[in-house]
């Protein structure tokens, strides 16, 4: 592949904990770690966020300045569970449960489930890109989508292992897709990052993380909680799916907003590419991943809810907060 | 458990699985690139022969 990018180096702290924990993670020898020193609460929900998600990234591709052996490092393995025993709390404390459908399980929950998408009420991001957005406001959503969208697909990569035969060929058909069919100049990540260039940003992972919001880290750490935590394999899978349900018709204004705005082609690819391969992957992970989960294990049923609802919660919060700024400004 | 490798979803598409050549209306033929692509039943899709999910944006009564 001819993309070639500048691995990683931890992000700037927003706080007192994530001071000390990318110091301890620099300087695994260092001696004050075993007084107590990585045992302090976060400034802010910013300063926990940013901590966490420097922890999951040793899980993916790691920093240039973090030893790979700081994943299972059992002092930062101690302040990730805390932080993400938080984060689900608070997701778990916004998620209004299992919405009321007649019948259960099989065709009854994949119909419900796609009426549930659709009727969820959010601001939407693409609507705005596509009929008004200036080139700057898009440029600004492609650095904080760039967090993402540059490990797409990843966390839930994590969760194959952890599913039951039909299900777990269901997602790797999907994941097949989405990592390019095998020729990495398709990877779906890599058509991001080739799009970033195109558009003059940095098309290397972590490049704008600095500049990302607490919701932006809190929507990929929510993702890399479900993905890395068998247990919560339901939310993984329901966030995936809530995530493919919604993403078709919203990418297909997203790539007209940009042809409006002339941007590259390259970035236009990548959207355009997303609204057929999603409309697929819609019906796979609907239908041939989470209805064969709730099939071999009901109760894995209600953590999907949870998982779909924190996908689109986030995103609506996310877009609020965005329009918010750019009609203020 | 489903092995069928050609799947009708229920007011949406058509779910084909492998390589195939699909021949429009017009004549033109279109070939798979994806391990299951989806073909529009709805006859709104402005990406045809291939799904785009405009069958959600019609009314659920006129849904294929």
């Amino acid at each position: 592949m001819s993309m070639t990018t500048a691995r990683a180096r931890l992000p700037k702290p927003r706080g007192t904990l994530s001071e000390r924990v990318f110091q301890a993670a620099r300087e695994p020898a260092q001696e004050a770690r075993s007084t107590g020193y990585l045992d302090v609460e976060p400034d802010s929900a910013d300063d926990a966020a940013i901590t966490l998600w420097a922890l999951y990234e040793l899980s993916y591709r790691g920093f240039e300045d973090v030893d790979d052996a700081a994943e299972w490092d059992l002092d930062l393995l101690r302040v990730r569970r805390r932080l993400e025993a938080d984060l689900e709390a608070q997701l778990r404390a916004r998620w209004p449960g299992v919405p009321a459908y007649d019948g259960d399980g099989g065709a009854a929950f994949e119909e419900a489930f796609f009426r549930w998408v659709e009727e969820f009420e959010g601001p939407s991001l693409s609507r705005f890109v596509q009929r008004q957005a200036t080139t700057e406001q898009v440029l600004d959503l492609l650095r904080l989508k760039s967090v993402y969208h540059l490990k797409e697909s990843d966390p839930a990569a994590f969760v194959v292992p952890r599913l039951e035969v039909e299900a777990r060929a269901g997602l790797m058909e999907l994941q097949y897709d989405e990592y390019g069919g095998g020729r990495p100049d398709r990877l779906h990540a890599g058509l991001f990052a080739r799009g970033m260039a195109a558009v003059g940003l940095r098309p290397d992972e972590g490049a704008y993380v600095d500049e990302a919001p607490t919701l932006v880290l809190e929507q990929n750490n929510a993702m890399s909680l479900f993905g890395l935590h068998r247990r919560l394999r339901g939310a993984a899978m329901g966030h995936l799916a809530a995530f493919e349900a919604t993403s078709s018709l919203p990418c297909r204004r997203m790539a007209q907003g940009m042809e409006r705005l002339g941007m590259a082609a390259e970035m236009i690819d990548y959207y355009t590419e997303h609204v057929e391969a999603d409309a697929v992957h819609e019906q796979l992970a609907v239908r041939n991943i989470c209805a064969p989960m709730i099939a071999v294990d009901p109760a894995v049923e209600a953590d999907i809810w949870f998982g779909a609802f924190t996908c689109l919660d986030q995103e609506a919060r996310l877009a609020g907060q965005l329009l918010e700024q750019w009609e203020a400004a | 458990m489903s092995n069928a490798d050609i799947v009708v979803c229920p007011g949406g598409p058509l779910l084909i699985r492998g390589d195939h050549v699909i021949r429009d209306e017009d004549g033109a033929e279109h070939a798979t690139v994806r391990p299951v692509s989806a073909v529009c039943r709805c006859g709104k899709s402005a990406t045809k022969p291939w799904c785009d999910g405009t069958h959600k944006l019609i009314p659920e009564k006129n849904r294929p």
